[in-house]
């Protein structure tokens, strides 16, 4: 199976706190590859690497062969048109109307006329389910519309690789549907390459074509769906039940309760 | 639409700050004198040139032709001498003019008031770079009350 | 032992901000401009120019008006109220009026800025212009540095005009100075180079400052509701304090010494 983008025992600390520890991660071109742990674990963080916004203190992270990490900034940015990001926020241009936030990457990019561009935006709005909606402000926007917005954006420029951050985060079961047939349907479709970071697991193993689990700065369980519900892990057992305490700790690591409170009796 | 908003509105800006600059040139700054280039220069020596400064202006009956260049100590006979810079279009003051040093009004500044001296045959004209012979100096007013107490004190 | 440490940190803290605030302003000034910018470049002079428009004209004028009435009470004893002109202009020409505009920009258009741009990166909107692969310095710094360069000079010549017209309006019209020595003993005072190029030459000096501040503390502030709003704050601070001691090394420069 062809790799889109390949994560070679990585390690990434910030400041003194370590983040990932040797994590390996493979993302099959074409596929829907969902990325799942506790929060905090450090999702987002992962997705930035990959984009290059972030460096890898240890090993290499390749995008269609090349590695992200040593590329130049020119290079850098001419691969980055080939991968989108959607934010948890959906990070639309508050100052621009929704039309013209999904025809800044156009105009930023190409040279395409005005005539095409609307013609582009209406398709990309349209898939999303939102041509009505062009000409309102982001702030006019509910929070599903928004990241419906985004990623209509994030589509504009057919890239080939499509970054979910916490696509379904507070959103209400209807709109939460509604982004998983988005995410299915648009993958099938133009033919991309996903990567979905989240912690809502129901969701996720609807439609993920493979899964890794992370937790304590490292993968701790991979598969398809099938696979992961029938790991004997105990940790990924925990984080699909959502069971407050087990091998990820209840507790954040602190000296006992007893020694803290009643010094060293 | 907004955008044709914007860029009137910047346009706007754009033409007031040029109003404010017209304002600035043509009424309150002196932005005719100071063109240099077009000046010849002059020397005076004078025994005291009490608060003449450097751009103090040069002036004949009230009409400024000129500034004070620079002011210097001649190293010889320790006299100050002033360096005049002269418009060009007022060239051709005769050898005899005389120049003293002035104030306007009570608390005014000082100045040069220039007096262009009389034209007869066998007298040249000022050319670039000549001294002035017949200079007056400035009044310095300790000097004028020792001179009127002197002169009481002579006619007891 | 603790205090020494922490004294260390920050100073390394600080050397560490200077140094990102200079690779900022460096990306911003040798972005290669390119046409698409121009127009945002406009938009950014409507925001921080034309918007703090108004604040300068009143402000100008009023400071023209007291500078007037308290110049009269003074002058008029030495029947010299013939000089109100050249003492009004001069002292908005070469200082009130770089250094009054300076201070209302910081609070008006610098604190604005670093509250927008602060927001942007909180939003993650930064980010995703980075991913967009659109560089954020060209894009969003750029423009915006560029504006405040290209107002404020605009804003203090109108500021100074204005302020000599309330002048006008004080001095001749109420107090009855004649008009005709209010402006011509101000011809014969106020120099173009020395006076009004040397005031531009400040408020360029002022807006490098200023605009600089409040993008960077933007651009570098914690993404949080309170450290945008410390962010902002400490943009009208040090702002502030920046164009008061430059404008003392600049006066000691261009008029300490003849």
């Amino acid at each position: 199976m062809e790799k889109l983008v390949e994560i070679q025992d990585m390690t990434f600390r910030r400041g003194e706190r370590i983040i990932y520890d040797g994590v390996s991660i493979n993302v099959p071109k074409g596929k829907i590859t969902a990325v799942m742990g506790p929060s905090g674990i450090g999702k987002t963080t992962l997705l930035k690497l990959i984009g290059g916004q972030l460096q890898p203190d240890k090993g290499d992270i390749r995008f269609d062969g090349q590695s992200v990490v040593k590329m130049g900034r020119s290079q850098l940015y001419q691969t980055r048109r080939r991968m989108s990001m959607l934010f948890q926020s959906g990070a639309l241009f508050t100052d621009m109307s929704v039309f013209d936030n999904v025809a800044f990457p156009l105009r930023e990019h190409t040279r395409l006329s005005e005539d095409i561009i609307a013609t582009i935006v209406a398709l990309k709005l349209q898939a999303v389910g939102l041509r009505g909606a062009a000409s309102l402000m982001p702030n006019e926007l509910s929070g599903g519309m928004a990241r419906r917005a985004a990623l209509a954006r994030a589509i504009a420029l057919d890239p080939d690789l499509i970054m979910f951050d916490e696509p379904f985060a507070g959103q209400d079961p209807i709109s939460m549907g509604v982004l998983v047939k988005l995410i299915r349907e648009l993958n099938d479709a133009l033919n991309l390459t996903s990567i979905v970071v989240t912690h809502d697991v129901t969701e996720v193993l609807t439609i993920a074509d493979y899964i890794y689990i992370l937790a304590d700065k490292r993968v701790i369980g991979e598969g398809t769906a099938e696979q992961i519900r029938n790991s004997d892990s105990e940790l990924v057992q925990q984080f699909l039940r959502g069971e407050a305490d087990g091998p990820v700790p209840f507790h954040y690591p602190a000296e006992d309760i007893k020694a803290s409170l009643f010094g060293g009796e | 639409m907004t955008k044709y908003r914007v860029e009137l509105m910047v346009g706007v800006f754009v033409v007031l700050t040029i109003g404010a600059v017209l304002l600035l040139a043509l009424k309150v700054a002196n932005s005719t004198m100071t063109s240099e280039g077009d000046t010849y220069t002059l020397y005076a020596k004078f025994d005291n040139i009490g608060g003449l400064k450097a751009r103090s202006a040069v002036k004949v009956g009230g009409v400024t032709i000129g500034r004070v260049a620079s002011i210097r100590l001649d190293q010889e006979d320790f006299t100050p001498v002033v360096e005049l810079s002269i418009a060009k279009q007022y060239e051709g003051f005769p050898e005899t003019s005389s120049v003293s040093i002035l104030t306007s009004g009570l608390l005014g500044e000082q100045y040069i008031g220039f007096q262009p001296g009389f034209s007869f045959d066998g007298v040249a004209n000022l050319q670039d770079g000549d001294y002035l012979q017949d200079t007056k100096s400035a009044l310095v007013l300790e000097d004028l009350i020792g001179q009127f107490l002197f002169s009481r004190g002579s006619d007891e | 032992m603790r205090a020494i440490q922490q004294i260390g940190a920050n100073t390394i803290d600080k050397v560490a901000a200077a140094g990102r605030a200079g690779l900022m302003l460096f990306g911003a000034l040798f972005a290669v401009p390119r046409p698409k910018n121009i127009p945002l470049t406009i938009h950014q002079v409507h925001v921080v120019g034309v918007q703090s428009l108004l604040i300068i004209m009143v402000s100008g004028l009023f400071i023209g008006m007291v500078m007037a009435l308290q110049g009269y009470t003074i002058l008029v004893d030495y029947g010299a109220e013939g000089s109100l002109g050249p003492m009004v202009a001069l002292s908005l020409l070469r200082e009130l009026g770089p250094v009054v505009t300076a201070l209302l920009f910081a609070g008006r258009a610098g604190s604005a800025l670093t509250a927008e741009i602060g927001l942007m990166k909180a939003t993650e909107q930064l980010s995703s212009l980075e991913m967009m692969a659109v560089d954020p310095l060209r894009r969003v710094v750029a423009p915006r540095f560029w504006a405040g360069m290209i107002s404020m000079p605009m804003l203090a010549l109108i500021f100074s005009a204005v302020g000599i017209l309330g002048g006008h309006l004080v001095g001749v019209d109420w107090l009855g100075v004649d008009a005709g020595s209010y402006w011509s003993l101000m011809q014969a005072a106020v120099e173009w180079d020395k006076d009004v190029v040397n005031g531009v030459v400040k408020s360029l000096v002022f807006a490098l400052v200023v605009t600089w501040i409040a993008i960077f503390k933007g651009y570098d502030s914690i993404p949080t509701s309170e450290g945008i709003s410390k962010a902002t704050t400490e943009t009208v601070v040090f702002s502030s304090l920046a164009v008061l001691g430059l404008d003392f090394v600049l006066t000691a420069l261009m008029f300490g010494i003849e």
